[in-house]
């Protein structure tokens, strides 16, 4: 059995009368991709910020690498080794790209409370950071705002950021949205690789995306995971069929 | 990008070349009233830098300032009236009138109560982070006011400027090279934070702190660090200008003070290094010019913050120097 990174348990949160998520059990095991599929307003987003720690769920348990992280914020949890990459792109948009990365490259070093030596002449940030976009193929764009990235390359800048953390896990939702077939086709081929590094709990609506890349998929309907499984198990599954794929699957 | 980056620095030089040489030549023409004024100018930009490190590069729009300015000021005006009469402050510490030491009081005493107040405040944001900011900055004004031991309303006179080594801050002109001279020392403070990591970490909290805490780093701590140093450089700058002005009541503690430091790095260029320096200078110019033809100036004033709000976002600066760079 592989090793578990992630482990969900019996998770709840409710909005009012709205169970956004109603007993969710996951697992995450080392070197896999896991995705997490559903319709829209599933509970799909919802349970990403939970694990993340930007919403606290009302029972259940999370825990990574072994460790209960409830009572963590998002930030120590980060630092665990959680890395997040955004729905709708979030980044310092006033910072080029390379700062963004090299954000994640200090955070990732220790300490920020260091005040005197100026980070752009601070090759232990540039390069690393340098680096991680060359890998998602952004290195000729380090120096734009990333205010004036086009969508697909703020797409491909979350990715660079996630990486330069060294992260344990991924938590990537929905990283292909609004990327075109193009773009959607190299990042499938650069998180296939991916997975190697760490685990990646893929939030994804692009089904050739994830029938290609998932090693395991749940299926998340109102706010419970109905079926978890092989792809083939997920395809042929009358229950996922009826509520989600429809007769085109 | 590099030409921005050089118009920039062409422009800070500009004008701290300007700021030294008026009343260097105001000096030398017997003029001794505008060498006060550019003491004015460049006490009032200390301060704002000081407000521009939470304002300008955290976006905390801090409205409490003005209660570090006048702890700065009581700090000056408290040490000098126990040390000229000759009275122990307590537990048998004496005054002073050296102003080394006051600026260090002055910090220390900012540092210690911006601490408590940037940690309940921090918890809020927006309007609810403004307005309690200038709830705890009022709640010091108060205490100035019915504390009659330091002159109550009525303020505290400084008899005797304090002293600093081998400079006479009697006279004006070397009073203000020592000003000067802490303003940039307080610029260049401003600028290594700017530039650092902690600097980096600063400034994605204001542009996103969401995208701060996901790569680990907690936006809470950040702030807190930034309002302390600020509040720190503020509190040295109310030193100075209680000793500029022989006095220091509670007006400077007051919103109205809080809400002029604000106006100049709005004027000046919010979060731009030379921003408080360009602020202050029209500010003080404005107030002289036009304090001399109407009492009314501060409607003119209003106009031209008003032109700046809709027109000019990036203030003077961004008119001059162009967009912030980043690198």
């Amino acid at each position: 059995m592989a090793e578990t990174v992630l482990e969900i348990r019996d998770l709840r949160k409710s909005f009012g009368a709205l169970k956004a998520t109603d007993g969710v059990s996951l697992d995450l095991v080392r070197g896999e991709i896991h995705a997490l599929i559903g319709p829209n307003g599933a509970g799909k987003s919802t349970l990403i910020h939970q694990i993340a720690g930007s919403l606290t769920p009302d029972s259940g348990t999370i825990r990574f690498l072994g460790r209960d992280v409830a009572g963590l914020d998002m930030a120590a949890r980060a630092r665990l080794g959680l890395a997040r990459s955004f729905q709708t792109s979030s980044l310092a948009r006033e910072f080029s790209a390379l700062r963004n990365v090299m954000l994640a490259v200090q955070a990732r070093q220790g300490s920020s409370l260091r005040f005197l030596r100026p980070v752009m002449q601070d090759a232990s940030l540039t390069e690393p950071a340098m680096a991680m976009l060359a890998r998602v193929g952004l290195a000729e764009r380090a120096h734009v705002p990333a205010a004036e990235l086009s969508h697909g390359e703020c797409r491909q800048l979350e990715i660079a950021i996630a990486l330069a953390l060294g992260p344990r896990a991924f938590l990537l939702d929905e990283p292909m949205a609004g990327m075109g077939p193009e773009g959607s086709r190299r990042l499938t081929a650069f998180l296939d690789a991916l997975r190697q590094e760490a685990p990646i709990l893929l939030v994804e609506h692009d089904m050739d995306a994830v029938f290609a890349l998932a090693d395991r998929i749940s299926v998340l309907v109102y706010g419970r995971v109905i079926a978890t499984g092989k792809v083939d198990e997920i395809r042929n599954d009358p229950e996922v069929r009826r509520a989600y794929l429809g007769e085109s699957a | 990008m590099r030409r921005a980056v050089t118009r920039e620095a062409a422009t800070n030089t500009t004008l701290a070349l300007l700021l030294l040489a008026a009343p260097l030549a105001a000096s030398a023409m017997g003029e001794p009233f505008y060498v006060t004024l550019a003491t004015r100018i460049a006490v009032l930009a200390l301060a704002a830098v000081g407000l521009n490190i939470a304002l300008g590069l955290g976006g905390l729009v801090s409205f409490g300032h003005a209660a570090f300015f006048g702890l700065g000021g009581y700090a000056a005006g408290i040490l000098a009236t126990h040390a000229f009469n000759a009275e122990p402050l307590f537990l048998g510490i004496a005054g002073t009138t050296s102003m080394p030491a006051i600026w260090l009081v002055a910090m220390v005493v900012c540092g210690l109560v911006a601490l408590p107040i940037g940690a309940v405040s921090l918890r809020t944001s927006g309007v609810y982070f403004i307005m309690i900011t200038l709830a705890f900055a009022q709640m010091i004004y108060y205490f100035a006011i019915s504390w009659p031991a330091y002159g109550g309303e009525d303020g505290l006179s400084i008899y005797l400027r304090n002293s600093f080594p081998w400079v006479n801050t009697a006279a004006p002109l070397p009073f203000f090279l020592v000003c000067y001279g802490l303003l940039l020392l307080g610029l260049l403070v401003f600028r290594a934070l700017r530039d650092s990591r902690f600097g980096a970490a600063l400034q994605a909290a204001r542009q996103n702190e969401v995208r701060l805490a996901a790569v680990g780093i907690a936006p809470f701590d950040i702030r807190l660090t930034a309002f302390v140093i600020s509040a720190m450089m503020t509190g040295v700058a109310g030193a100075l200008f209680a000793d500029l002005n022989h006095f220091v009541s509670p007006s400077m503690l007051s919103w109205h003070m809080s809400g002029e430091l604000i106006v100049l790095i709005i004027l000046g260029g919010k979060g731009r290094l030379f921003g408080p320096v360009a602020g202050a200078m029209l500010y003080v110019l404005l107030e002289h010019v036009l304090g001399g033809i109407t009492e009314r100036w501060q409607f003119f004033l209003g106009l031209i913050l008003l032109g700046v709000v809709l027109f000019a976002r990036g203030g003077l600066i961004g008119l001059v120097a162009g967009r912030q760079s980043h690198g």
